[in-house]
C-alpha cells in the first residue's frame, strides 16, 4: 500500500475520470503532455486496495510513453504487472486502463 | 509488531479453558455417542452436559429444547425452512427484518421461490425494527417472523420482547438469531417470549463446528437434515462431540463471566465512539446506547472500506467492513442502505469488535492508527476538494 503518483495537476493538459461512487470506484487522472510524451502523471482514488494498486500501476506504465503507445495499455497490462488480480477484482484494472485513456482522448480533444 | 484483534465478530480464537476441557475428545474419548460401550457413553454424557449449559445460558424450559447444529447458518435454515414447511396450515407468509443476515434471507427467498410471500419489515435510522409497519404488515398467516437479536453490522439490540407481543397477537412462531448477542447481552427466551433461537459457538469463544436452535415446548418443526435421527431426529448426523462439548463449556463461561466482561467491554467501546467520531466527517453506525456492549461500527466519507481494512492491517490492526468491495457481490451492505445510507456513505464502513484480548490500554494505538488511516486515503481520494 505504497501507491506511486498521488495527486493532482494543476492546468494538466489532459484529465480523464471514469466510475462512480455509486459503485465504490472512483478514478481521476491527470496527465502533462510535452510533444506527445507523457511527462508527468498524478492520479486520485477512492475504492478499494485493488483499485488503488491499478491506478498506481497505470501511472507507472504510462510515464514516459508517447500518447499513442499509453493508449494500447490494456488492463490485461496492468493486472500482469501486479502479478494477476483475482476475478472479481479484475473491473478495478479496467477502470485503471480506462481512466487514462480518457485522460489522453481528452488531452487529444484539447490539442485540436 | 503487537496485533490487535477488533473482528470477533467473524472469528473468535477458541478460549484455552475451553480447549483444555472440550480437547480429550478429539483424540482419547472420541466415541459415538450412539454406540452403547462406555467410551460411546463418554461422548453422549459430554453431548448431554453441552445441552444443560446452553440451556442455562438462555434460559431455556429445558434440554430438550436445544438441538446442536453444525453452525448459526444451519440453525437459521433448520428454524426457517423447518417450521415453514411443518405448519404449513397456518399460512404460506414469512416476515423478517430488511437488516437480517445473509443466512436468514437466503432460506426466506427460498420459501418465496416455493409459494410462500416473503416481506421485509423496514428499520429507522439506528436500524430499530418499525413496530408500526410491522403491524401492517403481519398477519394470520405469517407463519414465521425473523428479527434478530442484535445486529453484527450497527451493533442496534431490537425490542424483541415488544416484537414477540405483536407477533403472538397477531401472527405464529418467532424466530431470533442470536448470533452476534451470544454471550454478550443476558438472554432469557422465556422471559422475551421467544419460538426459535439461534446462537453460534465461535461466537462465545467456543470451537466453530457447532451451534444450536433453541425450540420452545409445543413449536413443531421438521428437519432438514435427514439421515439416522440424531438430535430427536431433528438434526441426523453424528454429533461433533468436541466442538458441542467446547460450546457448552463455552456457554457456562460466557454466562459466569457476562456480568464484568460487557460493562469492560463497554468502556473500551464508548472510549473508541468518542475518540473516533472526533475525526472530520466520521459518524457512528447503528444506536447510539441500545447496541451491543462489544461493537462499535462507523462510517467514513469520502473513502472506501476494502482499503481502510488493508491499512489498518498495515498497522497490526484487524478490523471489518460492510463494503461493496470486500463482499463477493460487490453490492454495498444491506444493512447500511437499510438504515438510510448514500451508497458511497456505505461503503467507507469500518465494524470494530472486541473481545477478551482487548484493553482499554490499546485505545490510543487504535485510535492514532484510525486517524493516520483516513488522513492517508482521504489524501488519495478524488472525492476531497
Amino acid at each position: 500500500m505504497n501507491p506511486r503518483n498521488v495527486g493532482v495537476i494543476e492546468n494538466p493538459d489532459g484529465y480523464g475520470k471514469v466510475g462512480n461512487p455509486v459503485c465504490g470506484d472512483l478514478m481521476e487522472m491527470y496527465i502533462k503532455v510535452e510533444n506527445d510524451i507523457i511527462t508527468d502523471i498524478k492520479f486520485k482514488t477512492f475504492g478499494c486496495g485493488s483499485a488503488i494498486a491499478t491506478s498506481s500501476m497505470v501511472t507507472e506504465l504510462a510515464i514516459g510513453k508517447h500518447v499513442d503507445e499509453a493508449l494500447k495499455i490494456t488492463r490485461g497490462d496492468v493486472a500482469d504487472e501486479l502479478d494477476g488480480l483475482p476475478p472479481q477484482k479484475m473491473h478495478c484494472s479496467n477502470l485503471a486502463a480506462d481512466a487514462l485513456h480518457a485522460a489522453i482522448e481528452d488531452y487529444k480533444k484539447k490539442k485540436k | 509488531m503487537d496485533s490487535i484483534y477488533l473482528d470477533h465478530a467473524s472469528a473468535m480464537p477458541v478460549d484455552p479453558r475451553v480447549f483444555e476441557f472440550a480437547k480429550k475428545y478429539i483424540k482419547d474419548s472420541f466415541g459415538n455417542p450412539s454406540s452403547l460401550y462406555n467410551l460411546g457413553q463418554d461422548a453422549k454424557e459430554a453431548v448431554d452436559t453441552a445441552r444443560k449449559k446452553v440451556t442455562d445460558l438462555i434460559n431455556a424450559e429445558s434440554e430438550k429444547s436445544i438441538i446442536f447444529t453444525g453452525s448459526a447458518t444451519e440453525s437459521n435454515n433448520l428454524a426457517i425452512r423447518g417450521t415453514a414447511y411443518r405448519n404449513i396450515k397456518d399460512g404460506k407468509e414469512v416476515l423478517s427484518s430488511i437488516i437480517e443476515h445473509i443466512s436468514v434471507i437466503n432460506p426466506m427467498k427460498d420459501l418465496q421461490k416455493n409459494g410462500w410471500a416473503y416481506n421485509t419489515v423496514p428499520v429507522d435510522k439506528y436500524g430499530i425494527v418499525d413496530l408500526n409497519a410491522f403491524k401492517k404488515m403481519i398477519n394470520k398467516n405469517t407463519v414465521v417472523t425473523s428479527v434478530m437479536y442484535a445486529n453484527n453490522e450497527i451493533g442496534t439490540i431490537q425490542p424483541i420482547s415488544e416484537i414477540a407481543k405483536i407477533v403472538h397477537e397477531k401472527g405464529h412462531f418467532l424466530h431470533v438469531d442470536a448470533t452476534a448477542a451470544t454471550g454478550r447481552i443476558p438472554i432469557d427466551v422465556q422471559k422475551d417470549g421467544i419460538d426459535l433461537l439461534t446462537i453460534s459457538s465461535n461466537d462465545m469463544y467456543g470451537p466453530r463446528g457447532a451451534g444450536a436452535l433453541y425450540v420452545k415446548p409445543g413449536v413443531k418443526i421438521q428437519s432438514v437434515m435427514l439421515g439416522g435421527g440424531q438430535e430427536r431426529g431433528l438434526r441426523s448426523g453424528t454429533e461433533n462431540v468436541f466442538a458441542i462439548a467446547g460450546m457448552g463449556e463455552a456457554a457456562r463461561i460466557a454466562k459466569e463471566e457476562m456480568g464484568k466482561e460487557s460493562p469492560r467491554l463497554q468502556k473500551i467501546r464508548d472510549k473508541l465512539i468518542q475518540e473516533i467520531t472526533k475525526i472530520d466527517e466520521s459518524y457512528l453506525t447503528g444506536h447510539p446506547t441500545n447496541r451491543l456492549p462489544h461493537h462499535a461500527s462507523f462510517r467514513f466519507s469520502h473513502i472506501e472500506g476494502e482499503s481502510i481494512l488493508l491499512n489498518m492491517d498495515m498497522y497490526g490492526i484487524q478490523i471489518a467492513t460492510g463494503s461493496a468491495c470486500s463482499s463477493k457481490t460487490l453490492e454495498a451492505s444491506h444493512v447500511l442502505l437499510a438504515i438510510g445510507l448514500k451508497h458511497e456513505e456505505a461503503h467507507g464502513s469500518m465494524v470494530l469488535t472486541m473481545g477478551r484480548s482487548n484493553s482499554l490500554d490499546q485505545v490510543p494505538k487504535i485510535v492514532k492508527s484510525v486517524k493516520e488511516t483516513v488522513e492517508r486515503l482521504r489524501k488519495l481520494s478524488p472525492l476531497v476538494k
